[in-house]
Order: C-alpha cells, then structure tokens, then sequence
C-alpha cells in the first residue's frame, strides 16, 4: 500500500512537471517564436504589442483549451473502461464523437453562425443522440460483454455519422468547410472555448470523483457490484450520462480527437493499478500532458501549417489498441 | 425442393438485375429509355444518346460491376478465413491500406486534379493500391498471431489499423486547394465518379480473372469452413490455403480501392445475404454474393448520382448509410 502511494506521488509530481514544460513550449514555439519574457510581460504587463496580444489571446487559451481537453479525455476514457470493464472502449471509436461532429456539420449546413455557444449546442444535441445508441448498446451487451461486438458497433456507428456528415456537407456546398473545421484542431480556440471546457471539465471531473468508489464497485464484476449491494446497471446508466455533455464539450473545442481516451487510461491503470479514485485523477493529468505535447507537434511538424492533431494521437493509440487487442482471447 | 428453391431465387435475382441494368442505364440527368438502350447498342441511337451511354455510363458500369464483384468476393472469403461473419475488407483496414497508397502515389505524381492521370500512372495505380492492401494485410495477419489465425483478435487489430489509417488519410485534406480536397473525399468515402473506359479495360479483367481463380477453388474454401480439425484430417495445409486465399482478397480489395476508393460494408453485406439464401457451400454461394453485390452497387450508385443532382454523393457513402442499420441489426440478432 505504502508502495503504491509513493508511486502515486511520483507520477502526479512528474506528470505535472512534463505538464508545466509543456504549456510553456505550447506557449512560446510556433510560427512566431515567443521567449519567456514576453510571456511573463503579456500576463502581468498589459500592453497592445502584437506579440503579447497574440500570447494573451492566442497561445495562452489555446494551450489551456488542449490541457483542460486532454483532461477531459482522458476521464472519459477512464470512466468508459471502468464500467464497461473494456480496455478498448474510447468515446471517439464508440462513435459519440461522430455523432456530434454530424449536428455540427448540419449547423453549418443550414447557416447556423458557428460560435462556442452554437457549436456546444449541436455537438451537445449529437452526442445526446449517439449516445443514448451507444448506452443502449452496452447496457444489453455488458454483460456478455465482447470487446470486438461493441467496438464493430461502433465502428459501423461512425461510419454512419461520418457518412450522413460527408452528405450535409455535399448538399450544402460546405464539404470543404466542415472538414476542415473537424480536422481543425485547436486552431481557433478562444477565451470562451477555454470558459467551457473549464466549467465541464471541473465540473465533470468532480462528478467523476464521486462516481468513483461506484465504478470501483463495478470493475470488480456485476456479481460483486450486486452482492455489495450496488446496481450495476443504475451505476453504468448514470456514468454514461455524466460522459455525454463531457464529449461534447471535448468535440466542441477540439473537434474529433481519437485514441487519447484509450491509452491514457491503460498507462494509469499499468502503473498504478486499479483504483479509480486515483486513476480518474490521474487520467486527467495524463491527457492533459499528451493532448498538450500532440498539440505542439501538430503545429511544428510541417511549420507553418498545422497537422491534423488525430494523426498524433493515432500514432501513439494504434500501438496500444493492437497490444490490448492481442491480450484477446479467441 | 432444394433445387426448386435455387431456381426461384436465381430467377428474382436475375429480374433484379436486369432491373438494376436497365435503371443504371437510363436514369440520369438525361434520360435514356430502355427501348432507346437496345437501340443504341446495336448502333442505331442519336448521336447524344451514344455519346451518353456508351462514352460515359457502360464504362462507369462496368467499373461499377467490377468493384461490387471484387470487393463482395474479398468478403467473402476474409469471412471464411476468419471464420466471421462479420469480416469485410473496409472494416479490417485493408481497404484503407490500399487507398494510403494510393493517395500517397496520385500525390506524388500529380499536382493536379484527378483527370491529370497519366497514361502511365493508370496502369501503376492498381500495383500500388495492392501493395498497400497487402501491407496492411500482412501487418494484421501477423499481429494477429500467423499460426493460428484468431478470428476476434485478427477483427480487433484490424479495427484498430483501419481507424489509424483513416487519421493518417486525412493528413492529405489539407495539403492543398479544393479539389486536392475533393478528391481525398473520393478515396475516403468511395466513390464512381470519373470512372471512364481507361479504368474498365484495367479493372475488368482483373477482376474476372480473380473472381475465375477463387472460384475454382471452391471445394477448398467449403473444407476450411469446417473446423480446423476436420480440414487437417481431409489433407488441407491450412496455413499454405490461407494465406494464399488472403492474397487472393487483398489483390481484389487492392484493385477495388484502387479505382473507386473505400467503399467499405458492400463486402459485408452481399456474402451476408447470399448466405442467407443458398447457404455456405462455395460453388453457388460465391456467384450468388457476386450477383447481389452488383445488383446494390447498381442501385445505389444510380441513386448517388440522381437523387441529389447536378450533386454526386459518393457511392460508399450511400452504401454505407444503407449498410450500416443492417450491420447493427447482424450484430444485435446474433448471440
């Protein structure tokens, strides 16, 4: 036990560590590069200096737009793998992403003027609905549970959201737009992006908090969880439900992002075991510093355009989805 | 009564396909009447109606036909491999393998749009395209555990380099204008447009021959269906028969994708439903896969091109709105 809580204690102080290096690198490199001074400066200098005006305004809440998403993949990541005892399960290849992203892209196709609030809106709407499919679908299958069905379902799942996005986009004349609002990344995260993913992403993280001995329960097994006097399936229910408007928070300010919800949690439970009063937390921590330094590298690989951030992420994921994959019996 | 049962369903199949012929044909933003498609064929048409069908429709359809047959045949046999009824070339990533390769070939070749295809290159597309299937094949198959193929694992892994691949796809939207833009869509999504003669003489007799080739072999592939057992005991080398019936669908997924893009779920559904309706031996059930394969591919295409015109959606796209409550119905129906 003693063990375990110095391990803790080393990876959180390690972890914030890698953190605090990388916002400062996500602050000051990019096509402009900005020393520490001026980062010092635009923070408690006020003045109209372009390049404070674009650390105050640009990089400052776009890199705490990436923290606070990677957070919230992470927990989400977390809290689907806990209930469903799956390694694999992430929302984005569940396809809960996806289906926000389409109401998005139907906004856009109808001339909604896209702004935080509107886009929060739709992507809210979509994950509702992909979601309660994807609820649906694991309540029934969980407890047979077979890793390969629920993620072929929601594969096929994306792929339907995916393809009913392609067709808003075609009809309307606004492929072009909507594609590369999805695979935009953080590019034009602002103030009122950062407000949101901060009120959700505190506050879903709470929630996570309290939910934890619950899940803790469940991990153990439906007939545990049920001898302990616990209901598996309320526990499930309610989870899934705090998950929702969290990935649509995580859609709505960085678009699709896949796979940082399935390794954070596996590295968290491979070094810390399993323990989701302290694996939740952590995964916050952990997202936060891999969203932060994919982030950097999406914006310096091919300086001064910006990469997709999902191609990052996937090089890191793939390895580990085929690793938990190959764990699979049959 | 068995062979009655054969005779009825060959017999709606053909209507439908004669249906489906007849629709691709006509329909359109000019309309060709079935009586007209006779007369022109035999060479008596108007200079437009000719124009039309010949020059632009009997190419796409033959593309068309070709991509059905070889990506259904492609399932088919994934689905005997892994003993799952729920492989597919798109679903496991192969098909995604061959459209990286392709997109990566067409971008290094040309900066300009589709049409700009060389001569040469049209002949060099399809070589790349099974190159790249054949990695990711390769790269599954041997994650997957090559002695002993498991079948959930080889989907799992599978699943996983599909949606790799996929993020690194989209890599390409943003390296330039429009129609960079616009024709990374055709790859992702899949689709006919621009199908014209150079793509049909190329992809036609690949893909009969393919098609010749797994055929014969039927009695084999209704052998490896059996339990592992069994086939060692009837004298099959398993892993020999394998990975050549593997190689046979990663060059018609290849070829496919090469030429239409990744049309992902048509795979999946046509064995599915041919299945349903002969049952698993080989020799009828393969020709049967081929016909429904056609006959959705006809139909939706069709539909793609009019529904919304002068707009194109991709055909992969509406296969795959069509497709995919079927698959979710599959998966809920089986236990």
């Amino acid at each position: 036990m003693k063990k375990n809580n110095k391990n803790t204690i080393t990876f959180v102080v390690c972890s914030i560590f890698i953190l605090i290096i990388g916002l400062f690198l996500g602050i000051s490199l990019g096509a402009a590069q900005i020393g520490i001074s001026e980062i010092w400066h635009s923070i408690f200098n006020y003045s109209e200096k372009l390049e404070l005006v674009l650390v105050r305004d640009v990089r400052i809440p776009r890199a705490l737009c990436v923290l606070l998403t990677g957070g919230i993949l992470g927990v989400t990541g977390a809290m689907i793998q806990g209930v469903t005892r799956n390694p694999i399960a992430e929302p984005s290849l569940l396809g809960v992403s996806q289906g926000a992203t389409l109401v998005v892209a139907i906004f856009y196709a109808i001339g909604i003027s896209i702004n935080t609030t509107n886009v929060m809106i739709a992507s809210l709407i979509g994950a509702i609905f992909s979601g309660i499919i994807v609820i649906g679908f694991i309540l029934k299958k969980a407890n047979n549970s077979s890793i390969t069905k629920i993620l072929l379902a929601g594969t096929a799942m994306s792929t339907f959201f995916i393809s009913l996005t392609t067709i808003a986009g075609l009809l309307s004349n606004q492929s072009q737009l909507i594609a590369f609002w999805v695979a935009g990344g953080f590019r034009n995260a602002t103030w009122a992006d950062t407000k949101l993913v901060t009120v959700v992403g505190i506050c879903g993280l709470i929630i996570a908090l309290l939910l934890s001995n619950k899940i803790n329960v469940l991990s153990l097994g439906d007939d545990v969880a049920i001898s302990l006097g616990q209901n598996p399936e309320k526990i499930r229910l309610i989870t899934l439900l705090v998950m929702i408007p969290m990935c649509a928070a995580a859609v709505a300010v960085g678009k699709n992002i896949g796979f940082v919800g399935l390794i954070v949690p596996q590295i968290v439970r491979k070094t810390l075991g399993e323990d989701y009063r302290k694996n939740i937390p952590c995964s916050f921590l952990l997202g936060a510093v891999i969203l932060t330094y994919a982030d950097i590298a999406a914006r310096m690989f091919y300086n001064p355009y910006e990469t997709p951030i999902g191609i990052f992420t996937a090089l890191i994921g793939v390895p580990f989805f085929i690793v938990a994959a190959r764990k699979e019996k049959g | 009564m068995k062979k009655r049962k054969l005779k009825i369903i060959s017999l709606i199949l053909i209507s439908l396909l004669l249906f489906s012929l007849i629709l691709y044909l006509s329909w359109g933003s000019f309309k060709i009447s079935p009586l007209d498609i006779i007369k022109t064929i035999l060479g008596e048409g108007t200079k437009l109606q000719k124009s039309a069908l010949l020059n632009i429709r009997v190419p796409r359809l033959l593309v068309g036909i070709s991509v059905g047959i070889a990506l259904s045949t492609a399932g088919a046999l994934l689905q005997t491999i892994t003993k799952n009824e729920l492989a597919d070339s798109g679903i496991v990533g192969i098909n995604a393998g061959a459209a990286v390769a392709a997109v990566v070939f067409i971008s290094l070749k040309t900066a300009d749009y589709y049409s700009e295809l060389g001569n040469i290159s049209i002949y060099v597309l399809p070589f790349m395209a099974i190159i790249g299937a054949g990695i990711s094949a390769a790269v599954i198959y041997f994650l997957s555990g090559r002695n002993r193929i498991r079948p959930q694992r080889l989907l799992l892994i599978g699943l996983g380099i599909n949606a790799g691949l996929n993020a690194f796809i989209t890599f390409f939207t943003f390296r330039g204008g429009v129609s960079d833009y616009n024709r990374v869509l055709v790859w992702i999504s899949g689709s006919l447009w621009g199908s014209g003669w150079s793509y049909a003489k190329i992809i036609t007799p690949i893909v009969v021959l393919m098609f010749i080739l797994v055929h014969i072999n039927y009695k084999k592939l209704d052998v490896l269906n059996l339990s592992d057992e069994h086939a060692v005991c009837l004298g099959l080398n398993l892993n020999k028969e394998r990975k050549k019936f593997l190689t046979y669908a990663v060059i018609l997924a290849g070829t496919a994708t090469a030429f239409a893009g990744n049309v992902s779920l048509i795979g999946l559904i046509s064995p599915h439903i041919a299945k349903k309706l002969v049952g698993p031996y080989h020799k009828n059930f393969l020709v049967i896969s081929a016909v429904i394969s056609t006959i959705i591919i006809l139909i939706a295409d069709a539909v793609s091109r009019n529904l919304f015109s002068p707009i194109e959606i991709p055909v992969g796209i509406t296969i795959s709105i069509l497709g995919v409550p079927y698959f979710i119905y599959l998966m809920i129906k089986e236990k």
